[in-house]
């Protein structure tokens, strides 16, 4: 780590005191140099730029999670400080308990995986239209990733008109078509499928875009030798082009399912409250109805740990996949 | 009309449709169900829209009156519900922009920042690795995990007493909430824009710096000269993102600042009560509110498509 002799001393900002205990390594120890040599080249100095952020990431992120967790040992109602003297897993053991927890947790793994196929599904089927040289290409794109850029509250607004009983466009629709009108955010049966149809259509156009980004990167030679050899359009995509589009799956599915975690925000606003139409709570919502609308912060804080377990299991073996690929 | 607006995006398209127009010219019936399916996909995602539009020009009795996708006809139009939507988040629409402008430049500064010095720092892989998983994972983390130490967290800190010159200008103890909202939201933020930032200074050309390095200039130097003014494109890309998803935010302004009858109240706050009530809804009302809220958003993606478009999917 000789490079930091050069670099250390002639910045005149604050590093510098570093470059003086440099030059006086020379006859022994200097604590600088061993960091330096121990975590990469520029450590000390670069540190200036990176220890801010990592300080807040640390505190608020990893920091916050692990206070959650001791929080949820206690049995904290909201007022005054939690008992850090007397933890137990009683939250725990209530919500395994309770068939609201299981309920919620059952919600939520559906939508979770509801959501992710279909959007994937309809997001790599628009990508592939949108794909195929087609006139106005950037007015289909940019329409079809338009309510990506609204947030949950104003899509809520909107498919809570669509979904009305009465008059909403559904219904009119399909009573038109002589069916008999669907309760869709009533009927506790259905209103979770609902709700994922509105999600998807939010964020269909991120996915389409993943997927396109994933089309394009793919070489055109093997359209080519997919033609050569014979194969039908279908097959040509089946075979060839859609196994070539895991990483695009991969990503995409990712940070779907963490949207699907965050739809918190939409129930809240189809209602406008704490409590999701019957039938569509997820442990999103059940967590911070029981915090901020039932004052129990301590069983809220053991939802929010369950929460936080399901996300580690999605991204847990993300992370594992995009280490062994060298992007870490 | 976006088109005309965005024909850089042209270039990118034509030159790859080349390849895939040799796997499908042909049968003109195919083209004909292609771009049935692709009118079918807009008529899908335009709907809700158009029908929340055609809504929230209408008068309470042509709502429940027309066709919900029908334009308001002779007596039925009406502007009232665009003025009490405008009454009602006009104040919503500033405080938003109080803490989602200082916390979008700030988040991605220090994103900037921190892409920076884990590049320049070249720390050994072993280190590396587990670091960018911390913030990989960050970005990931459900707000819900974190809701309950933020609380107590910014109970403990003592915000009036430590910016009371901003009261003495005349802000009252509700903007306490904006305060906090600037720095959570530069908190949570800063996983996505390092992340962003690093993928962007890992390509970029190490020539230059090198040569400044040799030549004896420090860190913050090569960042001020260097790194900073090449920074301009990933800069968009990180601001544009960053801005939608801090405006549009609900949870940590439910939290933070709790109450839609707040004076610092922030707009999706109160458009997520707006026109709901138990006697019934005003569907008229909730729709003029969803456009007057995502104006701002939808006029940075119509601005910026493409650095949008790059954002989401990066």
């Amino acid at each position: 780590m000789t490079r930091n002799t050069d670099t250390g001393d002639d910045s005149g900002d604050a590093v510098t005191d570093g470059g003086v205990t440099e030059d006086a390594s020379e006859s022994g120890f200097s604590p600088i140099a061993a960091l330096n040599d121990r975590f990469g080249s520029d450590f000390v100095e670069s540190s200036q730029f990176w220890l801010p952020p990592f300080l807040l990431v640390g505190l608020f992120v990893y920091g916050a999670i692990i206070w959650n967790f001791l929080i949820s040992l206690t049995d904290f109602s909201g007022f005054g400080n939690p008992n850090y003297g007397d933890l137990d897993l009683e939250m725990y053991t209530r919500a395994l308990a309770e068939s609201g927890f299981v309920d919620a947790a059952v919600n939520t793994f559906i939508l979770l995986v509801g959501f992710t196929l279909v959007t994937l599904g309809l997001g790599l089927g628009l990508a592939i239209l949108v794909d195929r040289n087609i006139r106005f290409e950037n007015t289909f794109r940019t329409i079809y990733l338009l309510p990506m850029s609204l947030s949950f509250v104003v899509t809520a607004q909107f498919w809570a008109w669509m979904f009305n009983f009465n008059n909403g466009v559904i219904n009119i629709v399909i009573s038109s078509l002589g069916l008999g009108r669907v309760d869709w955010l009533g009927n506790p049966d259905i209103v979770l499928w609902a709700v994922m149809f509105a999600l998807m259509w939010q964020f269909a156009g991120y996915a389409m875009v993943v997927y396109l980004a994933g089309l394009r990167a793919i070489p055109s030679e093997h359209y080519e030798a997919a033609k050569v050899d014979g194969a039908s359009t279908v097959r040509m995509y089946w075979r060839v082009i859609i196994p070539q589009l895991k990483g695009s799956t991969i990503s995409a599915s990712v940070v779907l399912m963490v949207f699907a975690l965050k739809a918190f925000d939409f129930l809240y606003s189809l209602v406008g409250g704490y409590r999701p139409p019957n039938g569509a709570d997820i442990l999103a919502t059940k967590m911070v109805r029981e915090a901020y609308a039932n004052l129990n912060w301590a069983y809220a804080s053991a939802i929010a740990i369950a929460l936080f377990l399901m996300t580690l299991g999605i991204v847990g073996p993300y992370l594992y996949y995009q280490y062994n690929r060298g992007n870490l | 009309m976006s088109d005309d607006a965005r024909t850089d995006g042209g270039t990118v398209s034509e030159t790859s449709a080349g390849a895939s127009d040799g796997a499908l010219s042909g049968v003109d019936g195919y083209r004909v169900l292609l771009y049935l399916g692709l009118l079918g996909m807009l008529a899908f995602f335009l709907i809700p829209i158009e029908s929340g539009l055609v809504t929230s020009f209408k008068t309470s009795s042509g709502v429940t009156g027309s066709l919900p996708f029908a334009p308001p006809t002779g007596g039925t139009f009406t502007l009232g519900k665009w003025q009490a939507a405008f009454d009602a988040l006009g104040r919503g629409l500033v405080n938003s922009a109080l803490y989602a402008i200082p916390a979008t430049v700030i988040s991605a500064l220090l994103g900037s920042f921190a892409a920076y010095g884990i590049t320049q720092s070249d720390w050994k892989p072993k280190y590396k690795a587990p670091i960018l998983a911390l913030f990989v994972a960050g970005i990931f983390i459900p707000y819900q995990a974190v809701l309950v130490p933020l609380s107590q967290f910014w109970s403990m800190v003592p915000i009036e007493e430590s910016l009371g010159f901003l009261w003495s200008l005349g802000i009252n103890d509700d903007y306490v909430g904006i305060v906090e909202l600037i720095v959570t939201h530069v908190a949570y933020g800063l996983p996505i824009c390092t992340v962003l930032f690093r993928s962007y200074y890992k390509n970029m050309s190490g020539e230059m710096i090198e040569a400044a390095r040799l030549d004896g200039a420090s860190i913050r130097r090569i960042y001020r000269r260097i790194v900073l003014p090449l920074s301009g494109p990933m800069f968009a890309v990180v601001l544009i993102y960053q801005f939608t998803q801090i405006w549009n935010d609900l949870l940590f302004t439910l939290v933070l600042v709790q109450t839609e009858s707040s004076a610092a109240a922030p707009i999706v706050l109160i458009l997520a009560g707006l026109g709901t009530s138990l006697e019934g809804q005003d569907f008229a009302l909730r729709m003029a509110g969803a456009f007057i809220a995502a104006l701002p958003t939808l006029a940075v993606y119509i601005a910026f498509g493409e650095e949008f478009a790059e954002g989401v999917a990066t």
